[in-house]
């Protein structure tokens, strides 16, 4: 992986991403989220104070899933009316990218899939209604409406003037979990499952005074 | 990787406390970002865990204080995972007019997340969100599902309504406000799922712990409350017993029938003395020996009386002498036929044969003394002995097959009534015990 930097058009301090097809990334220094042209950066916001946070994982933060590697490069914050949850977007070592989310510490990686047809408008997948992709059925198991919170690090794609987002959570009967995210109007599917703390083998975690 | 900026160490996550705006008490948060209410000690508003301002969602009123049998802030390890006691609820549910309130504990640690001890009258549960879904084979919440081959019935759907709420929660938690709950056992694990409002459907599982082992994992010096009755998902103190006793006694009294064919089939059967006699009763005969005969081998004897008799008896007095001790064996047998016709329809009683085997008799020569008696009045009976040697005897079965089964229908019966009780407190209970269950003689 070859790391390209450049500078902050806000503050000039050096910026790199760590992974190629990274869309916008957040300067460390100064926090303005920076999106990435053809080769210039782009100041296109600022991100405001994020909220105290409890996950115990990181920027940086790094893991196992399957056989690879992964590393923590960025991060969605969400807020809904239960609390706050993260978006960890990670890059693994064979160059793909995926999702950890992590709601009151329950784990779940996702990827996006290749899923186009067949998804529901956002108003009929009520909750309880069972749907099949890639031969695996899965039901509705809650509905939620998020606000878009803050952004760190990069992601694969522009995100940092949304507001309010709905989310579809869904479950199968054999571990696998879905997401359907209505943040640009049209459906996009995430795929994956529920993973164990411990199964991730986590390093460069955060730590909690006491424990 | 090379990494461009700073390279800040992140300090430790720390434990943050907060004024009560109703009480101006000190309340401590101990699941740092991820309460999302507190419930102040002091005055018990609910309070806004996320907003700077801590503004209180909720004033306590007219809410019948609970007091948690396990202290907030206290740790302990529970399947080799550290948690703190970081929030109480107090629950219940009404059915059949009565209300049934239980403890829900929130445990909490910062890597693992979150789970939930319950305790309903002693019993408790450690409880772990599910997330894989049952399945169900048929639609509609009664019915039965099934979570990694294991099925689980349906024992209760009812409303549950938080009562009382102490510490802090990872969600919105307010007095007053209702979940559909549905349970679903298979002891000692229960399956249940919480539908609140059309937004979200919870599913976890518990399994069954007791006060005992939550006391010593959480240190606490007093003992638990003491368990009364039978929890829905109580591991039955009987467990596999019955099966396993059955399986025990299976093999036993598979054992006893194989010893009884072998000794059914190795018996020899021989025959060692037979000879017909007549008998007058007028004639006042005395008694008489006949001629010795050899048992090669201690073994059962056989000794068969056939006798020409119609609407007649015959009894007999018999020794079985050994004629070399002198040992005499005694008995006697009873021979007798009756028959006729009455009213168009013939009858018979009795039987012209006997046969009679006497215990294990050792070896050596031996012969019969014989004194018949009958009625004086009739006439002479034609009558004859046989001794068959090693015949094979079967009463030690048919005595032992049902000692062997009682230890299993006992514990059989005393499992039934054990999940007799256990399902008496379910939607499933049977009619009867329902009715009576609400009489005096329950509690």
């Amino acid at each position: 992986m070859t790391e390209r930097t450049s500078n902050c058009p806000n503050c000039g301090a050096p910026v790199s991403f760590k992974w190629s097809s990274s869309v916008q990334t957040v300067c460390e220094y100064c926090k303005s989220i920076l999106v990435r042209n053809d080769v210039d950066l782009q100041k296109v916001g600022q991100v405001a104070d994020l909220p105290p946070d409890s996950s115990p994982i990181q920027m940086m933060t790094e893991g196992q899933y399957g056989t690879h590697s992964f590393v923590v490069a960025g991060r969605i914050i969400y807020e809904y009316d239960q609390g706050s949850w993260n978006e960890w977007h990670f890059v693994m070592n064979d160059g793909t990218d995926g999702w950890l989310s992590d709601a009151q510490d329950e784990y779940i990686v996702t990827f996006r899939a290749n899923v186009t047809s067949g998804l529901p408008a956002e108003k009929d997948a009520k909750l309880g209604t069972v749907y099949q992709w890639n031969k695996v059925s899965y039901m509705v198991t809650s509905r939620t409406l998020a606000h878009y919170r803050g952004v760190e690090g990069e992601l694969p794609f522009q995100y940092w003037d949304k507001t309010a987002v709905v989310f579809i959570d869904l479950k199968s009967d054999h571990g696998e979990f879905a997401t359907l995210d209505y943040s640009d109007g049209d459906p996009v599917l995430y795929t994956g499952k529920a993973v164990d703390f411990d199964d991730l083998r986590l390093s460069n975690i955060r730590k909690f005074e006491g424990w | 990787m090379v990494l461009s900026g700073p390279k800040k160490e992140v300090p430790a996550v720390a434990v943050r406390s907060v004024t009560c705006p109703g009480c101006g008490g000190a309340v401590t948060i101990r699941s740092f970002g991820s309460a999302v209410n507190v419930v102040c000690g002091s005055c018990h508003s609910v309070l806004d865990a996320q907003d700077p301002q801590v503004k209180i969602l909720q004033k306590f009123k007219d809410a019948i204080r609970q007091n948690p049998l396990l202290p907030l802030g206290s740790r302990g390890k529970i399947r080799g995972i550290l948690f703190e006691i970081i929030g109480f609820q107090h629950r219940q549910i009404e059915a059949d007019g009565q209300v049934y309130g239980w403890g829900e504990y929130l445990l909490f640690n910062p890597y693992q997340g979150f789970r939930y001890l319950t305790e309903f009258s002693g019993h408790w549960n450690f409880i772990a969100p599910l997330r894989t879904l049952p399945q169900a084979h048929t639609p509609g919440a009664q019915s039965d599902r099934f979570y990694l081959g294991e099925r689980y019935k349906h024992f209760q759907t009812a409303t549950a309504k938080t009562t009382f709420v102490l510490g802090e929660f990872p969600w919105q938690v307010r007095v007053g406000e209702t979940a559909e709950v549905t349970d679903y056992v298979s002891p000692p694990r229960v399956l249940s799922t919480e539908v609140s409002s059309d937004k979200e459907i919870n599913w976890s599982m518990g399994e069954y712990i007791t006060g005992t082992d939550i006391w010593q994992a959480f240190g606490l010096k007093d003992q638990p409350p003491p368990a009364v009755g039978v929890y829905e998902n109580q591991p039955s103190p009987f467990g596999s017993q019955p099966r396993k006793i059955w399986r025990y006694c299976g093999l036993l009294l598979g054992l006893a029938l194989l010893l009884w064919i072998f000794h059914l089939s190795t018996a020899h059967r021989q025959q060692v003395f037979s000879e017909a006699f007549v008998f007058d009763p007028a004639a006042n005969e005395a008694s008489f020996v006949t001629a010795p005969f050899e048992f090669e081998g201690a073994s059962t004897v056989q000794v068969d009386t056939a006798a020409s008799l119609h609407n007649q008896w015959i009894f007999i007095n018999f020794a079985l002498v050994n004629e070399e001790t002198g040992k005499a064996y005694d008995f006697s047998r009873e021979v007798s036929y009756y028959g006729g016709v009455d009213e168009g329809e013939s009858w018979t009683e009795g039987s012209p044969r006997d046969s009679v085997t006497l215990p294990r008799i050792p070896a050596g020569k031996y012969f019969l003394r014989i004194e018949p008696d009958g009625d004086h009045t009739l006439g002479k009976i034609g009558y004859s002995v046989a001794v068959i040697h090693d015949v094979p005897n079967s009463t030690w079965f048919l005595i032992a097959a049902p000692l062997l089964l009682l230890p299993a229908i006992f514990t059989t019966w005393r499992s039934i009534g054990f999940e007799h009780r256990r399902w008496q407190e379910s939607d499933h209970a049977p009619a009867t015990s329902s009715s009576s269950s609400d009489g005096d003689d329950s509690e």
